[in-house]
């Protein structure tokens, strides 16, 4: 073997992972490098300033697990992903399936359901917060225009949790809308125009054809908005002027604790040990979600009732029942 | 969604500090060394200096420009938007490189800095004795080195509203005014009265009360060799306690700077503030419309301090030496007044404070009150610095929390308190 057969030989060999090495070593650079610098800084009482620090083993995960903010933390961050979370999908699936149908200016309504998304996560705070400021605020000046009483969206919990899932979903509905319509989009239109003349409504339609379709969308989207919800940061850090999470903690999320911990109280390895417990629960919560979702929505299965074996069979009988009359 | 993870990421390695690494990346490279003479008069002609600053020192370009004429050093100036982003930025870069040549620190986190001071350039000692003795030493470190130059301080005075003192049967003259609130107790009886007569809130906020009497103690939570003594602290008890039964019934928010507190100020709800001299400015911007505040020369029990600055030189700059004759020169006591003119920086060097420059000045929006006068009086009404240990900042806001709570009926008194006490117990 000559050497430029050998040459071409080890090109054909080794150039493919050359050419795809670029996408693994920035991965390693900015990606894994930093998860295990983490995991090493969280058994470390760490000091930022001197870069240095000092074993301690477990000490800041039990730390944390002891921490009573935690578990508000935990609470609070889950109770803002389920108010915000459901009722954006819900409505980001009709919005969808609205924008889906025969309407004029359709490119216009596609796109103004976007706008909120492009709006900055700052000025979304500002605004929300004018509105829902407890007495100066629009919001509650409307509630008492109408004879309700003013809520307490400071300090009740729940209504802090409320009022910020609400700047959540004006901006991650439009966003969701838009990946639910090319779901809806790429469904064939046969199956909607055979079941018009099926005589089946918009609704069952709907229920029928566009949701089973969208199954693995819906995963998708539902599987990011878990990650997005768990990590839910910006809302509440700009929810009062502190950023901090309450004076009681009511609207305290996890990433704002952590944030706290390490950018307030400057305990970096608190703060690493912080981050690893909430990998941790995201990717629980996106397993349970994934079985969930699978088992939730179901498969294709009205526009195909049978299995693939079934049919192969149904296939076959038919198959010999057209020889058996030819012979 | 990735962007939105991504983002994520970004907010928490930065979160408001975009502008501080930002301006931190111009910082780097690009500034020659200086040349030396010789002869050991040094020659900074050529230098290029970086200074970095938040909110309003009132170091102005054409301030700058002066020294720059002066010495023939280049000063480049970065600006962070609050002293928060300044916080982060400034110990992200500790100890390692990117910070300016001179950095700007606040009161509230100086402490922390503190703990490592030896990372930051001393003050020659010829400048010792230039600044206030309580401003100098909470700037000197255990090895007893000066580590900061003092830029301003806080002393509080008592802003009120002229109009709505005198409707509610109160004396409106500044000298009358000055004479309501000798001692706490007087100020609350006066505040009591208030509230009854017209059903109004009198002062702005609780926790506002809290830190003026905070401001007012030797020991605070941390004791000078360390020993945290917090919850055992009886002054801190009876300030709690103090802010619980006759604060919060008289503010009309629990912490300032919220959304309703300045729509509240703009809309001139309440009658008093305690305010140091950079309140000035807040208030005459946020509420251009109201007519009526006044500043009386009197704050209860003597005086306090409230904020103020200092500039550090860290010790691994490019070029010490000219960053050292930079932060002289900004805190000399000539500067100073320039930056008071500026911004309202009241000046923590004795020498700036007998200046006519000073004592001549009057703040129109507040009634024509002679601002500079009253700042003087104030400072010199103060006799305690209160010692802030490295914790300062977290237990000083835990126990703010606590006053929220109580003022927002989350939990009682006792409740909020113990609850402070756990949350304490963990730091």
């Amino acid at each position: 073997m000559s050497f430029s057969q050998k040459l071409s030989k080890w090109d054909i060999k080794f150039s493919p992972y050359l050419y795809i090495s670029p996408f693994f070593l920035m991965f390693a650079v900015v990606g894994l490098f930093p998860i295990g610098y983490t995991a090493v800084i969280s058994f470390m009482d760490w000091d930022l300033v001197r870069n240095s620090g000092e074993f301690v083993g477990f000490d800041q995960y039990v730390w944390i697990l002891s921490q009573p903010h935690f578990w508000t933390a935990l609470r609070n961050t889950f109770s803002i992903f389920l108010l915000s979370s459901v009722p954006q999908l819900i409505l980001a699936i009709f919005i969808a399936a609205v924008l889906d149908r025969h309407i004029r200016a359709k490119t216009f309504w596609r796109m103004s359901v976007l706008v909120p998304y492009v709006v900055a996560p700052i000025a979304v705070g500002l605004i929300f917060n004018a509105m829902f400021a407890d007495q100066s605020g629009f919001i509650n000046g409307i509630l008492q225009a109408i004879g309700l009483s003013a809520v307490p969206w400071h300090v009740e919990p729940l209504w802090s949790h409320v009022a910020i899932a609400t700047m959540v979903n004006y901006r991650w509905t439009g966003y969701n809308t838009l990946i639910l319509l090319a779901a809806m989009q790429a469904v064939n239109r046969d199956y909607y125009e055979a079941a018009t003349v099926d005589g089946a409504g918009p609704v069952r339609q709907f229920f029928a054809i566009t949701m089973p379709s969208l199954k693995p969308t819906l995963i998708f989207v539902i599987i990011t908005s878990t990650i997005g919800g768990l990590q839910i940061f910006d809302e509440p850090r700009v929810f009062d002027q502190f950023g901090r999470g309450g004076a009681a903690q009511q609207w305290l999320t996890i990433t704002l604790y952590l944030y706290d911990i390490g950018w307030g109280q400057w305990n970096f390895g608190r703060a690493a040990a912080m981050a690893w417990i909430l990998f941790i629960i995201i990717l629980l919560i996106g397993l349970v979600n994934l079985v969930v979702t699978r088992s939730l929505v179901r498969d294709e299965g009205l526009h195909r009732e049978l299995t693939r074996r079934q049919e192969r069979k149904l296939a076959k009988t038919a198959k010999q029942s057209v020889k058996e009359d030819q012979r | 969604m990735k962007s939105r993870a991504l983002r994520r990421i970004g907010l928490i390695a930065g979160a408001a500090t975009t502008t501080a690494i930002v301006l931190a990346g111009c910082t780097g490279g690009g500034t020659p060394t200086p040349t030396s003479s010789g002869d050991g008069d040094k020659n900074f002609e050529g230098v290029e200096l970086t200074l970095a600053t938040f909110n309003d020192f009132g170091y102005t370009d054409e301030l700058l420009a002066e020294f720059t004429e002066e010495t023939g050093i280049k000063v480049v100036h970065n600006k962070a938007a609050t002293s928060n982003d300044a916080r982060a930025n400034f110990f992200q870069k500790l100890g390692k490189s990117g910070l300016a040549d001179v950095e700007g620190v606040e009161v509230d986190w100086f402490t922390e800095m503190m703990k490592y001071s030896d990372l930051v350039a001393p003050v020659p000692d010829d400048l010792k004795g230039r600044w206030l003795d309580w401003k100098e030493q909470a700037a000197t470190d255990a090895n007893g080195n000066l580590v900061a130059y003092g830029t301003d301080i806080g002393p509080q005075a008592i802003c009120y509203r002229g109009d709505l003192f005198e409707a509610a049967g109160l004396p409106s003259d500044r000298a009358e005014v000055a004479k309501l609130f000798p001692t706490w107790d007087a100020f609350f009886d006066v505040a009591d009265d208030y509230v009854a007569k017209t059903g109004k809130p009198f002062i702005d906020s609780a926790n506002s009360v809290l830190q003026g009497l905070v401001n007012q103690l030797e020991i605070a939570y941390e004791q000078p060799d360390g020993t945290i003594v917090a919850t055992e602290n009886a002054d801190i008890r009876a300030a709690y306690d103090t802010v619980v039964d006759r604060a919060i019934p008289i503010a009309s928010y629990a912490g300032q700077w919220s959304d309703d507190w300045y729509a509240s100020m703009a809309g001139g709800e309440f009658a008093a503030m305690l305010c140091p001299p950079w309140m000035h400015g807040i208030i005459a911007g946020e509420a251009p419309d109201v007519t009526g505040w006044d500043v009386a020369d009197a704050f209860p029990e003597g005086g306090g301090n409230w904020g103020g600055s200092y500039l550090v030189v860290p010790a691994n700059g490019a070029n010490v030496e000219a960053s050292q004759l930079l932060a002289d020169w900004l805190t000399s006591p000539e500067t100073q007044i320039k930056a008071f003119n500026n911004a309202g920086t009241f000046p923590s060097q004795p020498d700036a404070q007998s200046s006519a420059d000073l004592t001549g000045f009057v703040n129109d929006y507040f009634n024509g009150a002679p601002t500079g006068e009253i700042g003087i009086n104030r400072a010199n009404a103060i006799t305690v610095a209160t010692y802030k240990g490295e914790k300062y900042f977290q237990f000083h806001d835990a126990l703010q929390n606590a006053v929220t709570r109580v003022f927002d009926g989350l939990e009682d008194k006792e409740k909020s308190w113990n609850t402070w006490v756990t949350e304490v117990s963990a730091f």
